[in-house]
């Protein structure tokens, strides 16, 4: 079994008593800003992201891994404890979550949500280990022309789960292409759009949009909110799910998980794709669809299961591919590069070490989840209840600190306030920051693989699309144009409308 | 003409605008080159003009249909915020990393609904106290901690 031998490897790697102990560090720092009303996944591994610099880059993967679970786990127990999501995933967990804290019910809700991510967990990590071989197997054969052909339905899938307009959405990825372009053109070595700024050559530091996008523009909107936030202060009684809770919540863990496996592969795809559609089958199948929305373990049960298996497997695409399904990769891919290394479908043939260690570390991280969380609960209400003009000073501060590390150089504090500035105009003209920052990534990539296919073939643009000669590359193009006239038939147009007008 | 859409006219505007941009700049600066030899002009034209041409449709919809109005934008935090971060960039070399950090909070603190200099004293030396202890010390980040002027920093 090559599988298992692959497994034993990276037990190896990731029992080492550093390695789980980076684990546990991530996974700990992660529950703790993510617990924080409005700060998901994205900015909590952005602000982190700095901490992981001095590490060796196994180390450094595993302890991001640990944060982006850990910062999963947090938003859930945020939506479940104030009647505020922390990060769009877990907005349906809101619905039904808080109505359980309202009953007095909070602790099997959090209970539930904890169990049913570690087994989403457990799940999702075997099917990584056995998924990813045999794709970047595939993905090794991949040309140019392949990829440029995927990245564009990796881009167009991430403009399906954008707000609002979908021209709007594909503008902004647009945009995000276009500004990754900024700094030197490695084809030619001229400076683009540099305007002889010594340190746009460079480009613009990805983490730094991230966070000005992400962090800043939250921190203004929350601010301009008056509204206070209702923070459950109830006692926890009794903390584990009654014996009825576990029978009417098994098998929606299991249903998200193998919707969230699923959905999470998909590009584009991931966590919250994922929490939302698995909502939608439990509502659609359950016996009593009108307990939805009042208190339904299983509308808990079921998303955080599917949004913990998505954010799993959305790992696959990222490691065997090189290429992000959603932001929070696109940031995983940051870290890669920051630490030298190419990725690729090479990544697991070069470094088995650290691609077999990440994997069974997120086994790891999310038993970590169960066994820590639980006891910590009443800390995270604590947390909670820190009025925010304590915390955001604070998060400001880990803000700067973390830019700031990143080259000691003010200018990228410059920078991160410029992009706060736009993110919060794009946010006032609907225009979601997400689908950006993945163009933004991709930028460089797409022109490199664009311009290569295009040497190989003499400008023959038909090896995009020629069904015979490149099969691969036009499947692809296909699904994206499938996807783009899907989203754009009316029906489902008001279909999508309606799902985030809901939030 | 008449706006029916305020808040898809001003985006399309921006995306017309930063599109026309880009192309506009590519074509002045940078060589084009052909499909086969792509110059460094090439991709970044084609997608200013793809950006304002999406921007383009945005602006006719806008014109044609009904839509939201743009939400009211609030000037006070969203400036207090960025300048914050930017205080905190440019000090901490020449004012060391106590002065950057009570500077962002204080600055920080402005935009938020209630500003008491007690609290806000308090929530800096706390977090001055966390980032040497944490970062300073525990992370061997290499921030200043005294001002440019002092030589031979006793704090390390």
């Amino acid at each position: 079994m090559e599988v298992l031998d692959n497994l034993m490897l990276g037990a190896q790697v990731a029992f080492t008593w550093q390695n789980v102990l980076y684990c546990l560090i991530g996974v700990l720092l992660g529950t703790l800003i993510g617990v924080l009303p409005g700060i998901g996944p994205v900015p909590t591994i952005a602000m982190l992201l700095p901490i992981t610099f001095n590490l060796d880059p196994t180390a450094a993967l595993i302890m991001l891994a640990g944060i982006y679970y850990g910062a999963q786990y947090g938003g859930s127990t945020t939506a479940i404890l104030v009647n505020l999501p922390g990060e769009a995933s877990s907005v349906v967990t809101v619905l039904d979550g808080y109505q359980m804290a309202r009953q007095g019910r909070a602790g099997p809700a959090l209970a539930i949500a904890a169990i049913g991510s570690f087994v989403a967990g457990c799940v999702a990590t075997l099917i990584i280990a056995t998924a990813a071989p045999p794709l970047a197997e595939v993905a090794l054969k991949f040309g140019p022309a392949e990829y440029f052909s995927l990245m564009v339905l990796g881009l167009v899938a991430a403009t399906v789960l954008a707000h609002g307009s979908l021209v709007k959405a594909i503008a902004m990825v647009v945009w995000g292409l276009l500004f990754g372009l900024i700094g030197t053109d490695v084809n030619s070595g001229v400076l683009r759009f540099t305007f002889d700024i010594p340190e746009l050559a460079d480009g613009v530091g990805f983490v730094i949009v991230a966070m000005g996008m992400f962090g800043v523009t939250e921190i203004v909107t929350n601010l301009e909110q008056q509204g206070k936030r209702e923070v459950f202060v109830g006692k926890l009684t009794h903390l584990f799910p009654t014996r009825e809770d576990l029978k009417r919540s098994w098998a929606a863990i299991l249903r998200g998980t193998a919707l969230g496996s699923f959905l999470g592969i998909l590009p584009g795809g991931g966590a919250m794709l994922s929490s939302f559609a698995s909502y939608t089958v439990e509502k659609k199948i359950s016996k009593h669809p009108e307990q939805f929305g009042k208190g339904a373990i299983e509308g808990v049960a079921g998303p955080e299961s599917a949004n913990n298996a998505g954010a799993q497997t959305s790992f696959i695409p990222m490691l065997t591919l090189g290429i992000p399904g959603n932001a929070v990769m696109a940031l995983m891919i940051g870290a890669l590069m920051i630490q030298g290394i190419a990725p690729g479908p090479q990544v697991m043939t070069d470094k088995p070490q650290l691609f077999w260690g990440l994997i069974v570390s997120m086994w790891l991280g999310n038993a970590m989840l169960v066994v820590l969380n639980l006891p910590l609960i009443g800390m995270w209400i604590k947390l909670l209840q820190v009025p925010y003009r304590y915390l955001f000073p604070s998060i400001l501060i880990f803000m700067n600190v973390g830019v700031f590390s990143l080259s000691n150089n003010p200018w990228d504090c410059l920078i991160m306030s410029v992009f706060g500035l736009f993110g919060y105009f794009c946010v006032k003209l609907e225009c979601e920051p997400a689908p950006m920052i993945l163009g933004f990534i991709l930028g460089p990539l797409m022109e490199e693989n664009l311009r290569r296919a295009m040497l190989l073939s003499r400008g023959d643009a038909t090896v995009f699309f020629n069904p015979v000669a490149k099969p691969i590359s036009f499947g692809f193009l296909l699904a994206a144009v499938i996807l783009l006239v899907i989203i754009a038939l009316p029906n489902i147009r008001r279909k999508r409308e309606q799902v985030f007008v809901e939030e | 003409m008449q706006v029916k859409s305020p808040r898809d006219f001003w985006a399309g505007v921006m995306f017309v605008a930063f599109g026309a941009f880009f192309v506009a700049w590519s074509f002045a600066h940078y060589k084009m080159g052909t499909a086969v030899r792509m110059g460094p002009g090439y991709f970044p034209a084609v997608l200013g003009g793809l950006l304002a041409a999406l921007g383009a449709a945005v602006l006719v919809k806008a014109l044609a249909l009904h839509g939201a109005k743009v939400a009211a934008l609030h000037f006070r935090p969203l400036i207090l915020v960025c300048l914050s971060v930017v205080a905190y960039g440019y000090l901490i070399k020449p004012g060391g990393l106590a002065v950057a950090t009570a500077a962002a909070v204080f600055i920080g603190a402005f935009a938020g609904h209630e500003f008491k200099w007690k609290e806000v004293s308090v929530v800096a030396v706390v977090l001055v106290a966390f980032s040497y202890l944490v970062f300073v010390k525990g992370l061997t980040l290499p921030f200043p901690m005294c001002p440019e002027f002092v030589e031979n920093c006793p704090i390390r």
